[in-house]
């Protein structure tokens, strides 16, 4: 067993959030300029010249990407040949916490019901899943609610088929107009339960963005949802041009025989994550 | 990435609009016109605005006066030192639109955020000669550099919801709607 110190966590989550919410990734980038370099509409050219400029002045001038800095939802894989001395959700909770803190993040999360801000930006939103090997992998993606709002999820028949999962994707993205933010990364869950679709939808955002599934019948649904999109969207902030979504990526689990489970999790452009292994 | 390889010169070339507007300015504009606006502006987003109508509810005074002002929706990142503010990009207008009528009726001249305004919004913007801005969403780093004075004005409880008056100089925007009810997003749509 390989013993992984408490506090090693607390300054691996500190570190992500800061970095997280500044500094985003090469895939999500080399999709903007690829977006960018297709774009036919004029003004969407230029305000997605506008997000690689904002891009650049974030991580150089340690600001925000986004003034939404998010809730902040934290993908651990623990290795089953790794413990955590003491508690790691709590050593999560508190990384979260000096991360939105020291890196002048919002604090954005509140009660449900009185709408009262914690104030400290937790809890953050944890899912731990146990993994092969001796490592912990730390993967944080601060998720804005402008795109989480446009997000849903649908009991579908199985009768539906294909078509009409296809058919609810791009309704969804659609119905959601301008507001998430597009150009969006569609995530999506299929099958499972309720619960699982869900989770599904929001992992689906984890891939490298435009990385195909590895199933070919997938990764086709994939292209298909993608083309769908883009022709009827509204484009880049609904300004109109090609690029309303930048990939569509979908996870699979089998489902019930009398179910189709449907969950879409949309994620704005300004797509935040990154990922760490002690 | 270098910066230089990042510097629209577009930038340099957009209509300049002093703030507050002034009604022949507002007449003037078209929608999907990408403007730059500069001077003073008021913020708020969910919580100042509910405050805001609380407080017409209940008969009292608003804070400010926002006749002819711009109202930006907008809940910053806290200034790291040596700076004035945050990243500051717009919110999702949406959950604005139940109170907007009550604030165009008090003379309310604009307002900025992103995404598409209700019917009654548009309705309301329409009789009371009011414009709505889209800000470029999701680029809050850049319109940080856009705002040169930040103060606080009201509810500092509400914290990032706070209602704070902003300096801003070259701010990019595109009008959505306009004074002859066009609205953008529809123009776009195919």
């Amino acid at each position: 067993m390989r013993m992984i110190e408490n506090e090693a966590v607390v300054a691996a989550v500190r570190e992500l959030a800061m970095r997280a919410a500044r500094d985003l990734e090469p895939d999500i980038l080399d999709a903007l300029v690829a977006a960018r370099d297709r774009e036919t509409s004029p003004l969407a050219k230029n305000v997605l010249e506008l997000l690689l400029l904002n891009s650049d002045i974030a991580s150089r001038e340690k600001l925000p990407i986004c003034q939404d800095t998010g809730v902040a939802v934290v993908f651990a894989e623990l290795g089953r040949e790794a413990v955590v001395r003491g508690d790691l959700e709590a050593a999560i909770q508190e990384g979260v916490r000096r991360g939105y803190r020291d890196g002048y993040l919002r604090n954005s999360v509140c009660d449900p019901l009185t709408r009262i801000n914690t104030n400290d930006n937790t809890p953050a939103v944890i899912h731990l899943e146990l993994v092969a090997g001796e490592q912990l992998t730390l993967r944080l993606l601060p998720k804005g609610c402008g795109s989480e709002n446009m997000s849903g999820l649908a009991m579908l028949p199985p009768s539906a088929g294909k078509a009409g999962m296809v058919r609810y994707v791009v309704d969804l993205v659609l119905r959601a107009a301008s507001n998430p933010c597009p150009p969006v990364i569609v995530g999506v869950g299929l099958g499972g339960t309720m619960e699982k679709a869900a989770m599904l939808s929001k992992k689906a955002l984890c891939r490298p963005v435009g990385e195909p599934h590895p199933r070919a019948d997938a990764a086709q649904l994939e292209g298909e949802i993608l083309a769908a999109i883009n022709q009827q969207g509204g484009g880049v902030h609904g300004f109109g041009g090609c690029n309303t979504a930048l990939a569509v990526h979908l996870e699979l689990f089998p489902c019930h025989i009398a179910g189709l489970p449907v969950a879409v999790n949309i994620q704005c452009h300004a797509h935040r994550h990154q990922e760490v292994v002690i | 990435m270098s910066f230089a390889r990042y510097q629209p010169d577009f930038l340099q070339n957009l209509r300049r609009l002093q703030l507050p507007l002034a009604a022949a300015e507002v007449a003037e504009l078209k929608a999907g016109d990408l403007v730059s606006l500069n001077g003073p502006l008021y913020t708020g987003r969910d919580q100042t605005h509910r405050r805001l109508c609380a407080l017409l509810e209940a008969g009292e005074p608003l804070p400010v006066d926002l006749a002819g002002q711009l109202l930006y929706y907008v809940g910053p990142t806290p200034a790291p030192p040596g700076r004035v503010i945050g990243a500051a990009g717009p919110t999702t207008s949406y959950r604005m639109d139940a109170y907007t009528p009550q604030l165009l009726a008090l003379g309310l001249r604009a307002s900025m955020g992103k995404g598409p305004r209700s019917p009654e919004v548009r309705q309301a913007m329409l009789k009371a000669g009011a414009v709505y801005f889209a800000a470029i969403g999701g680029a809050g780093a850049l319109l940080s550099r856009c705002i040169k004075k930040s103060e606080l004005v009201a509810f500092a409880d509400a914290g990032p919801e706070a209602m704070f008056r902003f300096e801003v100089e070259d701010f990019p925007a595109v009008v959505i709607n306009d004074l002859a009810g066009r609205d953008f997003y529809e123009l776009t749509k195919k």
